[in-house]
């Protein structure tokens, strides 16, 4: 049986180019590239080019660092902790502003930094699902916020923040502002000449690149703390030795995934939305965020009376691979932070069920997925007994 | 955490065979018309536990015979995970050919060794316990409503943990006897809070009546205030730090109590040897600190508990 995979918000397959761009980096060219001989140097020709299209990709200009370290968690964290480091141990502010639906590796940091004595607001978003400007607008004080940090585009929903309304009124209020972009890339334009956003992590893997490579942007005049302290590596803006074939590769993977945006937003759109409908049609179901809110591969769902782990039992027998925030999938029996927050009604964050397409996904798997998922529904609404 | 706990996602690997097979294929699914029961000779009983909001809900149906009491047949419906509806299977299973007292027997635990694939390999991962216990409330739902009385009549005790099915009783019985001092230790005495970890402290997976941290804290505080009222080395061959921790112990266990009543308290600010003669000086706080009897009458309270459980040379000074 074909196993199809509609899970690409968690992560993605490795574009065979990519793959093929890393190979010489492995037994050939394996120096340190902060080496001063030969098997040093010979990395640089094409680490330079990977540079460009990372810059390229996100619009990213000369005067600007785009720092390449090991994922989106690591470029979230040296953030967060640098606006408090300098920010808020200084004594000079005490806030940091962010959203109830950040991705773990802000919500948890921010958390921590809560317990150490940072004054955290957790914006919550509207009934459409956006963190609007007035919402950040509303109690908003520049002199006390260090830091204002909201998602591109979200991991459960892929609904995407007006992130350049927000970015601008920051820009006004003179406090820096961080993106958390890991959903955004290579599924809608990241500009960061349009979008003025002073900081903004990614992360190879959403798109096709190699797991264990990211990036974080930063403007150029933005203050810069490093998380890790060590060599000259990154400028010195990240110490630890540099990842080669990750960084080639991640670089590849930007400009695929650019070049790849038109047919994220046309066909492969198109597929997700005939999957999307095909759901819609059946009774009892919906889907959360307006459809031109979304990123063009994701869809959260709910169906009514169908725990989500046992939805995903199903489709998994049926090789299906999907994501649910339900509480029973998690380790610590809690929905997922997106779930409980923009869930009003308690039972869909027990019924959500996450399908994220990629630009790999073919209409023949959506035609597949779309049966599967007419048993599954039909099979365990049969066994629940709130349906 | 240690090595086993580092590569995460494994939840589904750690379902028994048994419970994959009863969650793909179902035995005792559907329901139980009453026409059904009639030509069984039987009662109906249909009993509901949980809801969709809370994660998991069962529907329970007995056909309970008119003849000897027992169940004829049992079947379910469910909405929850893959281990929820495996264990409504089980239960319902269990239920056939018991009476009514024999089933409100069953618990949670028979119902999870009965999904085993071997006897020593538990059936689910440890968060997925509670799952099982929504088979045993289901249960006693039925029981309660066949016999027509209140579902609190069919407990036994206090349970503070449901997995592992551990009584407030046992807990404090496992403190005091081990002389335990962390949850973690609770746990690896009794299992309670091994699972769902919804009984170690409030924010869990479910509200719970008792969490063991309280329980533990309660506990061990009225375990120090026992061990105060009797100890063992005279107080004059103590050394200082022990002999001022002596005089906050029976401060805790005999005074404070008795003036925060009243809302006051007392602080102690120093505490000298005058030759043989130990000497603390206290400070009022609170109500006490306009208290015309805090001088005369609170003060002589006091040093005579100091007096009787410490040391008779006693004296007690306000600073």
């Amino acid at each position: 049986m074909d196993r199809i995979y509609l899970d690409n918000n968690a992560t993605t397959v490795v574009d065979p180019k990519v793959k093929q761009a890393m190979e010489p980096f492995w037994l050939q060219r394996y120096g340190n590239p902060n080496s001063l001989h030969r098997f040093g140097t010979e990395t640089h020709p094409e680490m330079g080019v990977a540079l460009d299209r990372l810059y390229a990709g996100i619009g990213a200009a000369d005067a600007d660092d785009v720092i390449v370290n090991g994922c989106a968690t690591e470029g979230n964290n040296t953030i967060l902790k640098a606006a408090w480091v300098d920010g808020i141990l200084e004594g000079k502010k005490s806030r940091i502003v962010s959203t109830a639906v950040e991705h773990p590796s802000v919500a948890h940091t921010l958390d921590w930094l809560e317990q150490r004595g940072v004054e955290v607001i957790r914006l919550q978003p509207n009934h459409e699902g956006l963190i609007t400007p007035e919402a950040l607008a509303e109690g908003f004080d520049a002199d006390k916020t260090a830091l204002v940090s909201i998602m591109w585009a979200n991991n459960e929903t892929g609904i995407i923040n007006p992130v350049k309304e927000l970015a601008e009124f920051c820009r006004e209020k003179g406090v820096p502002f961080h993106t958390d972009a890991v959903q955004a890339v290579g599924k809608v334009p990241v500009n960061l000449q349009e979008v003025g956003a002073d900081y903004l992590t990614f992360s190879a893997h959403k798109f096709h690149g190699p797991k264990g490579a990211g990036g974080l942007f930063v403007r150029s005049g933005c203050s810069f703390t490093p998380l890790l302290h060590g060599g000259e590596q990154m400028g010195g803006l990240r110490a630890g030795t540099v990842n080669v074939p990750f960084f080639v590769g991640m670089g590849l993977a930007m400009e695929l995934a650019v070049d790849s945006l038109h047919y994220a937003q046309t066909t492969m759109a198109t597929l997700r939305n005939r999957l999307e409908d095909a759901i819609l049609a059946l009774p009892d179901t919906m889907v959360l965020g307006k459809r031109e809110h979304r990123t063009p591969n994701t869809i959260l769902a709910s169906f009514k009376g169908i725990e989500g782990e046992a939805f995903l039992w199903d489709l998994n027998q049926a090789g299906v691979a999907a994501s649910t925030g339900s509480a029973c999938s998690s380790e610590s029996l809690e929905a997922d932070a997106t779930l409980r927050t923009m869930v009003s009604d308690a039972d869909l964050a027990h019924t959500a069920v996450r399908f994220s397409l990629s630009r790999f996904t073919t209409e023949e798997e959506i035609e597949r997925v779309i049966s599967v998922v007419e048993g599954t529904v039909k099979r365990l609404r049969a066994i629940s007994s709130t349906y | 955490m240690a090595k086993g706990d580092l590569v995460g996602g494994s939840l589904w690997d750690n379902y028994s065979r048994i419970v994959a097979d009863r969650m793909n294929d179902p035995r005792h699914l559907g329901e139980i018309s009453e026409e059904e029961a009639q030509e069984l000779g039987a009662d109906l009983v249909v009993a509901d536990h949980g809801a969709e909001s809370c994660g998991d809900a069962v529907r329970l149906y007995w056909a309970v015979s008119k003849d000897d009491g027992r169940i004829k047949k049992a079947t379910f419906r469910s909405f929850g995970c893959g281990t929820a509806i495996a264990s409504s299977d089980m239960m319902a299973e269990l239920c056939i050919g018991k009476t009514v007292d024999e089933a409100v027997a069953i618990t949670n635990l028979d119902v999870e060794q009965a999904l085993r694939d071997d006897p020593d390999t538990p059936a689910v991962p440890p968060q997925k316990m509670h799952c099982s216990v929504m088979a045993y409330d289901v249960i006693k739902a039925a029981a309660a409503t066949y016999k027509g009385v209140d579902v609190g009549t069919l407990e036994d005790a206090e349970m503070v943990c449901e997995c592992a099915r551990v009584t407030l009783s046992t807990v404090k019985e496992v403190i005091r006897l081990n002389d335990l001092k962390t949850v973690e230790e609770i746990t690896s005495y009794t299992k309670a809070g091994a699972f769902c970890k919804s009984c170690v402290r409030p924010g869990g997976h479910e509200t719970r009546k008792y969490y063991l941290e309280d329980i533990l804290a309660e506990t061990r505080a009225q375990m120090e205030r026992e061990n105060a009222a009797n100890v063992d080395v005279p107080f004059a061959e103590l050394g200082n730090f022990k002999k001022f921790k002596a005089i906050e112990r029976v401060l805790d266990a005999e005074v404070r109590p008795a003036l925060h009543q009243d809302g006051g308290d007392v602080d102690v600010d120093d505490f000298r040897m005058d030759g043989d003669v130990p000497v603390v000086t206290i400070s009022y706080k609170g109500a006490c600190l306009g208290c015309m009897s805090a001088t005369v009458g609170t003060l002589g309270f006091i040093e005579n508990v100091l007096k009787d459980k410490l040391d008779s040379s006693f004296k007690v000074e306000v600073g």
